[in-house]
């Protein structure tokens, strides 16, 4: 029965989802930490996501395809460099770094996972009642 | 006068697996709405059911121990499907609305096969314990 292998697709899904989530939150979180030099700065980290096909081929020959999270890369934009000479954490030229996270760009990506992150909990959903109406066949 | 239970299901459970590979199909697609370069997939339910009917008309048994095994798996290539939006940037051809349309719709013909399975044997049960009496 396929059914059961929906709930670790679907499972599969929603963590890549929920990292996503984490890693937009953190981008939001971090917005703002001003640092004093290139290194320091905070960088906007992305998820990757890959079809994981899972090695362990059944009888039947159909593989189920989950979600991997392959890793999490930081962004390559450029700093936001701004000419603060009165700031605490100023460099000696005068120069405050700020991260490079684009806040449009981070409410979209939250709105899309947590849209997929739905969805996935939906097909989890009804391929639990599929199960269980396919347990009570013959008794109605 | 003996019961098929074969002739008496007919084609559901067949309809019901192939049904139920299908909701696999679809739900790695949903999973994989957002994996760059996924290709979505599905599988034709029609000729799924063709190939079920085929293998049903003529049984094959194994009257000895090396002779291969037929496999019953339920036939019906998955097949990719053709994207009806350009290419986002990211090769992924999932199209989420019409996946989730097709998970549900998929999954509704699920229940109605168990809602035919289920008044047949409540049919049989009726005529081996002569009405419930």
């Amino acid at each position: 029965m396929s059914m059961y292998k929906i709930f670790d697709i679907a499972g599969s899904g929603m963590a890549a989802q929920s990292v996503r989530m984490n890693t937009t939150a953190s981008n939001i979180a971090n917005a703002n930490s001003v640092s004093s030099s290139v290194d320091q700065t905070y960088r906007a980290r992305h998820p990757i996501f890959a079809a994981e096909l899972s090695a362990a081929k059944q009888m039947q020959g159909d593989d189920g395809a989950g979600v991997k999270v392959l890793g999490i890369v930081e962004s390559d934009a450029p700093l936001n460099v701004e000419y603060a000479p009165n700031h605490p954490l100023a460099d000696e030229n005068g120069y405050i770094y700020k991260p490079n996270v684009n806040i449009m760009e981070e409410m979209a990506n939250m709105i899309s996972a947590s849209r997929s992150y739905d969805t996935n909990v939906q097909t989890a959903d009804a391929a639990k009642q599929m199960v269980m109406r396919t347990l009570r066949l013959g008794q109605g | 006068m003996a019961i098929s239970f074969d002739k008496a299901f007919g084609l559901h459970p067949e309809a019901l697996m192939i049904r139920d590979r299908r909701a696999q199909v679809l739900s790695e697609n949903i999973a994989n709405a957002d994996t760059p370069g996924y290709k979505a997939r599905d599988i034709d339910f029609g000729q799924a059911m063709k190939l079920a009917q085929a293998r049903q008309s003529g049984s094959v048994g194994r009257t000895h121990e090396k002779h291969f095994a037929i496999s019953s798996q339920v036939g019906g290539d998955t097949l990719f499907r053709n994207p009806d939006q350009a290419d986002t940037g990211d090769g992924n051809t999932v199209d989420i609305h019409h996946e989730r349309n097709a998970f549900m719709k998929n999954s509704m013909e699920y229940q109605a096969s168990l809602a035919f399975l289920t008044a047949r044997i409540s049919g049989m049960k009726k005529a081996i314990t002569g009405g419930g009496q």
